[in-house]
């Protein structure tokens, strides 16, 4: 079968994926819509009445926002290290999900800063930061690296997008609006396969691959000095940077595996994605989990043995207050990866996608434990009569927001999926249908 | 003995002498404002100098000194290194200092710059009171981390905050391990104010920023003690200048090195590495019971200390 043949039949098979939404796909793009608006209403209501709105307060200055800054963030891990490192390995099987990782990585990094922004208290203010930046500033060094990963990130995709773009254009059966058409000629800018052109898109994607990693690397270490820079008993820590980097790629797999799960299903792609790829992207979250876990439980041992009098505090508030929170996180969250891919018996497609929710759960959790008990257990005691201002608890508009951020990524993502087919054509062909290269049997 | 007071009396007057001299600096300049708002004259004239180059004098009384601009607060007061002691010893929980600097920096009442705690450093050893004011830092962490130079460190040694700069990242309350700073959550009557605003005065506050004790410039520029220092009733906290060995609390005044090496006066949490410019003179030989602290507070404030070990205890062997 010709190149161009083969793919003709790829491309009928995916074609109604961009073509028409269904009264379900409809429903639950409003359903998210209405989320986002509900986020846009919180927004509002804080920026109109203050900061007050929030359970922030002197003591706890950091809360949701934060922790949702650091799980978007770290989530924007599956593109760049999983389809990064997939593709300079040159993992056949990796071809029908990194679409999906890619668009996992630039989503996320589109909302997670969006989330810092909400706990700044001055946004009319925002352009200080270029106007008066200072390099000496780990917040500096973030507003830098992650726009450097941004736009890093998009031109990976980009790269990625382009044969796809390009088939898309050439593709007459294609039944949608013609601006989509002119979308794809546009983005397309002119590729049509000539072996120099192959060649060239070979080149760079290389190169792309190897710095998303890179910078990716960067950003996520940048993202921990903020926290270990300060004196904080918590935080002030060596092993942040390596640590938040596997908790990071850890949470990236989780959300990969749920999105494979959700697309594989509503987009009937069973031929594709099979139980090789969830067992494989599911191998690479148990290494990651054995990882995360070991880094966790050296964090936490000696913080505990050594037990300094404010690590002694900050741990009697972490087993006490949060004690439910804490094994869940840094417990449950380690084992049932481990548990579920482990054993031959429990590797079905169904548990790992709940073992990765799980593991999704934990890393939003753990990052909570590491933000919020540390502010209530500051060097100087909290001695303050309205509990509040003591203890933090997120008000209906921080949840509201974190909902709105939740709804906005998988909105996108859906979105995204209706412009460009969510699995890569053009790589289809080369697919072994077979299960040839699986990590476990 | 006889010398040493003369020392003492001599160091005094150069201190007092400074404000003086910055009021004269700015007479020169025409940043004296005329005002009507002070009352009753002193009989005492200064000579100023109108716009129109006349020479006029007018009664001190109706004389304030412009509050130092955004730019020109950058630069420190020449010649000074500014410092404070607090004698733990002489500190009964009066919180004088608390409400004065309230008064004086027009924060809301949910708001302290000056905050006193009830410290205990272990279970069997004994209680006392801490004011605890911003230590102004010589390696200050909040300045490190300040991602658009909102918060700066000056060469008079003082730590300032730019409210009309600040982006309220709050990046330096978790930066600061004193919990010195505050944040203002929502806008607040006493923020509408009509005068200019000045980081020297921290006046007017800005919502959605972040601010904290100031050391009072503005009052040493004029010669006076910062609001807390001047408002205790029991002279805990002395002010000086570091570089000329002097701290005064208003009515005593001492030699600084002599005073820290006669006292055993030390630095909070110095191993930190922040390098604070506030001693603490330990709560030695003590001119009240602690207890007495306890007394007369609002119900807000005795709120504050329940949960505390000591009061916990107290409690206890009240109720056995």
């Amino acid at each position: 079968m010709s190149d161009t043949a083969s793919s003709k039949i790829l491309l009928r098979e995916f074609a109604p994926q961009i073509e028409h939404t269904g009264t379900l796909g409809k429903l639950w793009i409003t359903f998210l819509v209405g989320v986002v608006l509900l986020g846009f209403f919180a927004l509002y209501w804080q920026v109109s009445r203050g900061h007050i709105v929030t359970g922030m307060r002197d003591n706890v200055v950091w809360g949701v926002y934060i922790v949702n800054f650091i799980f978007f963030m770290g989530i924007s891990y599956a593109g760049a290290l999983i389809s990064g490192a997939l593709h300079l390995f040159h993992a056949e099987w990796r071809k029908p999900i990194i679409r999906m990782a890619e668009f996992i990585t630039i989503i996320s990094l589109l909302i997670g800063p969006g989330f810092i922004m909400m706990c700044i208290g001055r946004l009319d203010r925002l352009p200080n930061l270029i106007l008066f930046g200072r390099i000496q500033s780990p917040i500096t060094w973030d507003v830098i690296a992650i726009s450097t990963d941004i736009f890093g990130c998009i031109l990976f995709l980009y790269l990625a997008l382009l044969r796809d773009l390009a088939k898309l254009r050439d593709f007459d059966e294609l039944k949608v609006p013609n601006w989509k058409k002119k979308m794809y000629k546009i983005l397309a800018i002119g590729y049509t396969g000539t072996p120099e052109q192959q060649l060239r898109l070979k080149k760079s994607t290389d190169i792309m691959a190897g710095m998303v990693i890179a910078i990716a690397i960067i950003v996520y270490s940048v993202l921990a000095w903020i926290f270990s820079v300060t004196l904080q008993p918590g935080w002030h820590s060596t092993i942040f940077g390596p640590y938040f980097v596997i908790a990071a790629v850890y949470s990236g797999t989780g959300v990969l595996i749920v999105a494979m799960y959700f697309f594989r299903k509503v987009y009937h792609l069973e031929e594709h994605i099979t139980l090789k790829h969830f067992v494989n992207v599911g191998v690479i979250m148990l290494v990651l989990a054995a990882f995360f876990g070991y880094f966790t439980f050296s964090e936490y041992l000696t913080k505990w043995y050594g037990s300094e009098k404010n690590d002694e505090q900050l741990i009697a508030i972490l087993f006490k207050d949060y004690y439910s929170l804490f094994i869940l996180s840094n417990y449950i969250g380690v084992l049932v990866p481990l548990i579920v891919v482990g054993f031959k018996k429990l590797r079905t497609i169904n548990n790992i996608t709940i073992a990765a929710f799980i593991v999704i759960i934990a890393l939003w959790l753990n990052r909570y434990l590491i933000v919020v008990p540390t502010l209530e257990s500051p060097y100087l005691p909290i001695q303050e009569s309205r509990d509040a201002w003591a203890h933090y608890s997120a008000t209906w508009v921080e949840w509201s927001l974190t909902a709105g951020g939740v709804a906005l990524f998988c909105l996108l993502f859906t979105l995204a999926s209706k412009m460009i087919p969510i699995v890569q054509v053009s790589d289809l062909k080369e697919e072994p249908k077979e299960a040839g290269d699986i990590y476990l049997r | 003995m006889e010398n040493k007071k003369k020392d003492d009396n001599n160091s005094r007057r150069n201190f007092l002498k400074l404000g003086l001299l910055a009021g004269a600096g700015t007479v020169a300049t025409g940043a004296l404002i005329a005002t009507g708002k002070n009352s009753g004259e002193s009989g005492e004239k200064i000579k100023v100098l109108t716009t129109s180059g006349e020479v006029m004098e007018v009664d001190k009384n109706f004389l304030t000194l412009a509050p130092v601009g955004r730019v020109e607060s950058h630069e420190g007061i020449p010649g000074r290194k500014f410092v404070m002691v607090i004698d733990l010893a002489k500190c009964k929980n009066a919180r004088k200092c608390v409400e004065e600097c309230q008064k004086g920096h027009n924060l809301p009442k949910d708001q302290e710059f000056m905050k006193v705690y009830l410290m205990q450093d272990s279970e069997k050893t004994a209680p006392y009171w801490f004011p605890k004011p911003c230590y102004h830092c010589d390696n200050p962490q909040c300045v490190s981390v300040c991602p658009v130079g909102a918060t700066y460190k000056r060469s008079d040694g003082i730590v300032l905050i730019d409210n009309e700069r600040c982006i309220g990242c709050k990046f330096c309350m978790t930066g600061c391990p004193y919990s010195t700073r505050v944040f203002s959550w929502k806008a607040e009557e006493a923020y509408e104010s009509d005068q200019p605003y000045s980081p020297e005065k921290s006046v007017p506050g800005v919502e959605g920023t972040v601010s904290k004790c100031d050391f009072c410039p503005d009052l040493a520029r004029e010669g006076k003690l910062p609001y807390c220092a001047s408002a205790c009733p029991m002279g805990v906290i002395y002010f000086g200048d570091i570089d000329e060995d002097v701290v005064t609390n208003g009515t005593e005044t001492f030699k600084f090195s002599e005073l820290i090496r006669d006292r055993s006066g030390y630095k909070y949490l110095d191993n930190l590495g922040t390098r604070p410019n506030v001693y603490y003179l330990p709560p030695v030989d003590r001119q009240f019971p602690f207890e007495r602290g306890l007394d007369g507070l609002d119900e807000e404030v005795t709120k504050r200390f329940e949960n505390t070990p000591y009061v916990k205890n107290l409690k206890n062997k009240e109720t056995l």
